[in-house]
This record gives structure tokens, C-alpha cells and sequence, in this order.
């Protein structure tokens, strides 16, 4: 029990009780187990990245880099990694895109655009530039 | 005849213990009783010791927020027969000092509402005889829901970022900084800017969300302070492109 107080009333009331909170707090309610998912869900962004500069490396190294990078990417537990990154990235882009309306306020003229069309315009480019990616590495 | 409900109730008496302890009282309920009522016939009833804080019990003064069965809530707007059978907890607000039994030192709320500066702020005041300030219907809308805070600081209670570190200013705190920001006749906002993007500001908020899950008056708090994040950043930036105040 600690006592940290500076208001000037204290003096009489030396006893107040101060708990910390436990470590595992973010055991305590689905929600904030769901909170501590998606920040961890970054280091999964971050391994994807990597992934993908490792792979732009062995293309622009040539063809026998590009084969090994393949037969490694090949071996089940970077399969598997990427399976979990894969679940994670979306997990990430989709809470994103649900916590995006909160924190934009987009008005067209005077009005406020609705937060359900904000998310919309947020999956719209999504699968735009999908399409976008898609077409220019068809191309190529 | 009326059902009956099992309160257990949080007792924390300084002088004659050291950790809180529950005390279980069976109270009657209708459909119409409040969590508050309950504790009112505890007190009324069968222990005068018990002690709370409420005044409106109509969900305005934003005093008589407990936690129940382990949320933060505003008792005299939480109903009894919603959580039957029972028994139902009631415990002071998280992540506050606890006084005694159900009451929590809010000195520290006070003291950082204070350093957001929450009423209208002017460099230099308009004189009287030019009338007052004129607002628009839609210049009201922009901040009208961060106006509806009622203090009752459920969502520091809710915020594990708060319980963590008491240092953080907290939800209310930024969503009524917000509330004068975007508020026309306010020419506050660079102070309080001063005050928010401080270490202990927006920026120790990590977006959990749960503030605006419980805030009983729908100001999303979370909201407020993601958009002054983003203004913050804005600003910034502005500032790291044109450097010499322009
Ligand atoms: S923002 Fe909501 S929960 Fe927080 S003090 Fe204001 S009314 Fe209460
Ligand atoms: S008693 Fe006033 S808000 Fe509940």
C-alpha cells in the first residue's frame, strides 16, 4: 500500500489505498485481449516487409538467388510463418480500417461524410489498389 | 411482494483494515430499481455505515460511477433486474485511491482537467456592447458531443493506459480540450496544444478504445483524441516545412 497523495485535504487521510494493476490485466477482458492482439499484430507487419525485401534481393540478383529464395520460402515453417502472417496482416488492415472513421472527419461541402461510408472508401482503395498490383504484375 | 437481489459490496474502512473486504446485503428490486437504489436501502435499511458518492440519480452530475460486476458504470443509470439472479459486485472505480468503501479521490481528474484550459479562451475579449458571440447551427454540431462529458470518469476507469500510468491525462481530459478547440469562438487551442502533445498528452494513448465503450454520454473520447492526433501531426509537419512561423 502506497501512499502517493499532494492534494492539501490529506493530511486526515492517510490510508487511501492505491492498487496497482496486475500485470496480466490485459487477461481480464476480451477486449483488451483483442487491443493487445492487434498491437502485436505489427510484428507480423514487419516480418512481412522483411520477407518482401528479401524477395525484391534474390529477383534482382538473378536467377539462381531467386531459386533459393524460393526453395527456402518452400520449407514448411516458413510456410507456416507466413499462414500466421498472413491471418495477422489481415486481422491488422481490418481492425485499421474499422478504428479509421473514428479518427477522420471527412466533409464534402458542409456535410459530414457518415463513418460507415468513410470505412467503405477505406475498402474501396483497398481493392482498388489490389487491382491496380494485379494488373501491372500480370504485365509484367 | 418484490424480488430480492444479492448485493456484494466493496468496504474499505482505513482505520480498521488494510485491503478492501465484501459485505453481501439482500435488497428488493422491480424492474424500475436502480444499482443505486439498491445501495440506498443498504444505507437506509441495514447498514448506515456504507458510504457512496450520487446526487442527480438521473445520470447527470456524474457522481455515482462504480464499478458493477467488474464495469465501470454510472449506478444510477444501471439497473438491478439486468443483472438477476445475481449477486452483483459493487466496487469503487478502478484505477483511482480508494477513500473509503465506494468513494475515489478524484483530485487527480480535477487537477488535469484544469491544464486543458476547458472553457473559452480569447486573446482579446469582444467589449460587451458589441453583443455576444454569434454561432451557427453547424458550427454547434462541430463540438456538441464532447460538450455532453458529465466528468463522471468511467473511461479512466477503463483505460489500462491510465492504470498504468496515473500520469496520463486521460481521456475526458482530451475529448473536453477537443470540446473548446473546435468550438468558434475559442482561440485556445495553441495552449492547449502546448499541454496535449506533452509525453503524458495524446500521445500516451495507444487507441484500446475502451473510454468511448463506456462513456454513458457518447462523447467517444477514443475519437477525440485520435483526431488530435491527427491534427498534431499536421501541425507538425507544417511546422517542419515552413519553420519560421509562417
Ligand atoms: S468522456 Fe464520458 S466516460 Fe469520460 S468523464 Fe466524460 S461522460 Fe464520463
Ligand atoms: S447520481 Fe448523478 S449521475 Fe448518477
Amino acid at each position: 500500500m502506497e501512499q502517493t497523495h499532494t492534494g492539501s485535504y490529506t493530511p486526515y487521510h492517510p490510508r487511501w489505498l492505491r492498487r496497482r494493476l496486475s500485470t496480466y490485466w490485459w487477461l481480464e477482458k476480451p477486449a483488451y485481449l483483442w487491443f493487445m492482439l492487434r498491437e502485436g499484430s505489427c510484428m507480423f507487419v514487419a516480418w512481412f516487409t522483411l520477407y518482401l525485401l528479401w524477395l525484391l534481393d534474390a529477383v534482382l540478383e538473378g536467377p539462381l538467388a531467386y531459386e533459393l529464395f524460393l526453395a527456402w520460402s518452400g520449407t514448411p515453417w516458413v510456410v507456416a510463418l507466413n499462414v500466421v502472417t498472413l491471418g495477422f496482416v489481415v486481422f491488422h488492415a481490418v481492425t485499421f480500417f474499422q478504428a479509421a472513421p473514428q479518427a477522420m472527419v471527412v466533409r464534402l461541402g458542409r456535410r459530414r461524410v457518415p463513418p460507415g461510408a468513410v470505412l467503405a472508401g477505406h475498402y474501396v482503395a483497398w481493392a482498388a489498389a489490389s487491382v491496380v498490383l494485379w494488373v501491372l504484375l500480370r504485365g509484367a | 411482494m418484490s424480488d430480492h437481489i444479492t448485493l456484494q459490496i466493496a468496504r474499505y474502512r482505513p482505520e480498521q483494515e488494510s485491503e478492501p473486504t465484501f459485505n453481501e446485503y439482500e435488497v428488493p428490486y422491480t424492474k424500475e430499481s436502480a444499482v443505486l437504489d439498491g445501495l440506498n436501502y443498504v444505507k437506509d435499511r441495514l447498514d448506515g455505515t456504507l458510504v457512496y458518492r450520487w446526487s442527480c440519480r438521473m445520470g447527470i452530475c456524474g457522481s455515482c460511477g462504480m464499478s458493477v460486476n467488474g464495469e465501470p458504470k454510472l449506478t444510477c443509470a444501471t439497473f438491478l433486474a439486468d443483472y438477476a439472479p445475481g449477486p452483483v459486485r459493487v466496487e469503487p472505480l478502478r484505477n483511482f485511491p480508494i477513500i473509503r468503501d465506494l468513494i475515489v479521490d478524484i483530485g487527480d481528474f480535477m487537477r488535469k482537467l484544469v491544464r486543458v484550459k476547458p472553457w473559452i479562451v480569447r486573446e482579446v475579449d469582444k467589449p460587451l456592447s458589441e453583443g455576444e458571440y454569434r454561432q451557427t447551427p453547424e458550427q454547434l454540431d462541430e463540438y456538441k458531443q464532447f460538450s455532453m462529458c458529465i466528468n463522471c470518469m468511467l473511461c479512466y476507469s477503463a483505460c489500462p493506459i491510465y492504470g498504468l500510468d496515473p500520469k496520463f491525462i486521460g481521456p475526458a481530459a482530451i475529448a473536453l480540450a477537443q470540446r473548446y478547440n473546435l468550438d468558434n469562438r475559442d482561440e485556445g487551442a495553441g495552449d492547449r496544444m502546448e499541454v496535449l502533445s506533452e509525453y503524458d498528452g495524446i500521445w500516451g494513448c495507444t487507441f484500446v478504445g475502451e473510454c468511448t465503450k463506456v462513456c454513458p454520454k457518447h462523447v467517444d473520447p477514443a475519437g477525440a483524441i485520435q483526431r488530435y492526433k491527427l491534427t498534431a501531426a499536421l501541425e507538425s509537419m507544417k511546422s517542419f516545412f515552413a519553420p519560421r512561423g509562417a
